[in-house]
């Protein structure tokens, strides 16, 4: 009877490529506003019957997450322009304005479209400038004509996003990246647990794995082609590497016990993992492609959530060998592990900056646990969030966020937060428990 | 607490059928806590009911509905996997019948509440499962018998997120698999 159920299971499994879901509503909840003062003019659609898409707005979402700007509502617009031979200047230097941008949908051939955009930065100027200055004369910091299908025009609203985002703030944009994340729904006897891919600002989420049994622990290779997981098929654990693109997976490891805490290599050839094998978790390394395993830790203790350092050579992981969880450091070839944090009763679940200088973690006080980041070089740390169960940290590609899962209202959600814990979103999924983000590399 | 009504019934029957045992294997269980227990239950007289009136259990042990080997979770306090006394004798029970069958299996599911990392959890009820298996295999079952799992926290038994959820959710699960 047992195995019956547990065959059952496994076949009601399914792994996709691509599948349509419910969108992520984001809710910005602890806006705080920007600098930048910043305008963006709905687009002009130059077709015939409604727009196929809504750039404008894609991209005053995008700009207001980070928190960095501060978006003009468009009741204040005294003007409409759609390109930069419209735009009287003297207009929006009335609203404060500093930077503005216009742009315009056309229909191209084969149904495609034609996505023009300009930014343009008011009070500064393009070369010399004569006195009684003119307004031809406004630096356009930035303008692209982009080709794009129907399907494709959200992507291109993040795409312009990039854009400004890099030429008004001098940081790579983040918001073509895409994010991973676990979700549970049904009762609790009657769960479903699924693996989900969205764009980073939760639209177009799509399922990747569907499963009745518990999925854990996404883990983006560095060059952004394959997630590694864990899932609980058969109710065992076991750890798969799956291709983003074809959907297709392979199962890595499944010994007895523990198959936990998939962590890339640097180089996206070798996994960083869990395994009991001995009776207790400890670390081991993986060679993907020929699954040969050699074993880093040696210890009685709870050696686990290993992450690699950006020079390939250590690993930083979680144990509970001084009595409490803590992070440690220890070289990729085993050797004398060095403990890193020393504030707290519970540090645990570490994720690395991209630079590669701060380190994010699960940290337990007296109330509860919460994200916080530890400078590498000072080991300073902060505490970011004020939650009581705050976890599963990760960074964007650019370093300017960090998204993390917390319970809301007996939810679990998912929280974006700027880098210095000033502005704070939350994404809600319309059902179901959300959890473990994992925000991906940027794509090449 | 669901081991009150069995203890009652299994000191009655103690005391009424005298060495009559549902499992066979009750010598080893002396008689005087058996009495205390129901004692400082203090409400002996209102369960009598449950008592079985046609004598010993026919069926397998297991699917006794007043033998010692119908409480299969053992609970843990936080972050600890240390095994109280009630839960060693709950475990040596379950060693015994175990002993006893060297064809049956089963599966030790170690679980933990919310709180903390999730695969620091996954660690966690992993070393409770170790805790209730070595306990076994100390009894003479053999390795292949027991099989762990941990679900860690991906499993709760209460899904609320306050502390009387939480003890029920750090937990080892009994599972035989027949």
């Amino acid at each position: 009877m047992g195995k019956v159920i547990r065959t059952l299971g496994l076949l009601t499994i399914i792994c996709l490529p691509w599948s349509a879901q419910a969108v992520l509503n984001i809710e910005i909840t602890e806006g705080v506003e920007g600098e930048t003062p910043l305008a963006i003019v709905p687009f002009a659609w130059e077709g015939k019957g409604k727009p196929p898409e809504n750039i404008a707005a894609i991209i005053s979402n995008d700009l207001a997450r980070t928190g960095l700007f501060r978006l003009i509502a468009e009741k204040k617009f005294l003007e409409h322009p759609h390109h930069g031979g419209e735009v009287n200047f003297d207009n929006w230097r009335t609203l404060g304005v500093e930077d503005l941008v216009v742009g315009r949908i056309r229909l191209a051939a084969n149904g495609r479209y034609l996505v023009q955009f300009q930014l343009f930065d008011i009070y500064r100027k393009s070369g010399a400038v004569g006195p009684g200055s003119d307004d031809a004369q406004i630096k356009q910091l930035a303008g692209y004509n982009l080709p794009a299908s129907k399907k494709d025009l959200r992507r291109t609203a993040h795409y312009i996003s990039d854009i400004i985002f890099e030429k008004l703030t001098g940081i790579r944009g983040a918001f073509t990246t895409r994010i991973a994340y676990v979700t549970a729904s049904g009762s609790k006897d009657n769960k479903q647990y699924s693996l989900q891919i969205a764009d980073s600002d939760g639209h177009n989420p799509f399922t990747v794995l569907k499963s009745p049994e518990p999925i854990m622990s996404p883990a983006w290779s560095p060059d952004g082609n394959k997630i590694a997981y864990v899932s609980f098929e058969g109710r065992k654990s076991s750890i798969y590497v799956q291709d983003v693109a074809t959907g297709q997976r392979k199962r890595v490891s499944s010994h007895k016990g523990i198959n936990g805490s998939p962590a890339w290599s640097i180089d996206s050839k070798r996994l960083s993992i869990t395994l009991s094998t001995n009776g207790n978790s400890d670390i081991y390394i993986m060679d993907v492609a020929s699954g040969r395993k050699t074993r880093v830790t040696h210890n009685t203790a709870i050696d686990t959530e290993a992450v690699w350092t950006p020079d390939n050579r250590s690993l930083i992981f979680t144990s509970d060998r001084s009595g409490r969880p803590q992070l440690y450091r220890i070289p990729v070839r085993g050797g004398r592990a060095k403990r890193l944090t020393f504030e707290g009763n519970y540090n645990s679940r570490a994720a690395f900056s991209p630079d590669g200088k701060t380190l994010a973690m699960v940290h337990g006080s007296g109330s509860g646990f919460q994200i916080a980041t530890m400078q590498m070089d000072s080991g300073e740390l902060t505490v970011l969030t004020n939650g009581r169960l705050d976890e599963s940290p990760t960074f964007a590609p650019n370093g300017t966020m960090i998204l993390y899962a917390t319970s809301y209202k007996g939810k679990g959600v998912l929280y974006a937060i700027s880098v210095d814990g000033k502005a704070r979103q939350r994404l809600l999924l319309q059902d179901g428990d959300v959890r473990e983000p994992a925000w991906s590399p940027f794509t090449q | 607490m669901r081991n009150w009504p069995k203890l009652f019934v299994v000191a009655v029957l103690g005391v009424s059928l005298v060495a009559c045992s549902s499992t066979g294997d009750k010598k080893e269980e002396p008689a005087e806590p058996i009495v205390e227990d129901r004692m400082m239950d203090g409400s002996g007289d209102a369960s009598s009911s449950a008592l079985p009136q046609e004598g010993m259990f026919q069926g397998d042990p297991l699917d006794d509905p007043a033998g010692e080997l119908v409480n299969r979770v053992i609970y843990f306090d936080y972050d600890q996997s240390d095994i109280s006394d009630e839960a060693r004798a709950i475990i040596t029970a379950h060693a015994n019948y175990l002993a006893s069958r060297p064809n049956m299996r089963v599966v030790l599911e170690g679980h933990t509440d919310e709180r903390g990392s999730r695969e620091y959890n996954i660690g966690l009820g992993e070393r409770r499962a170790q805790a209730v298996r070595r306990l076994i295999l100390f009894q003479g079952v053999t390795d292949d018998q027991i099989e762990t799992v941990s679900f860690g926290e991906e499993r709760p038994a209460a899904e609320e997120n306050d502390e009387s959820a939480w003890s029920q959710n750090r937990r080892v699960e009994i599972l035989y698999q027949r």
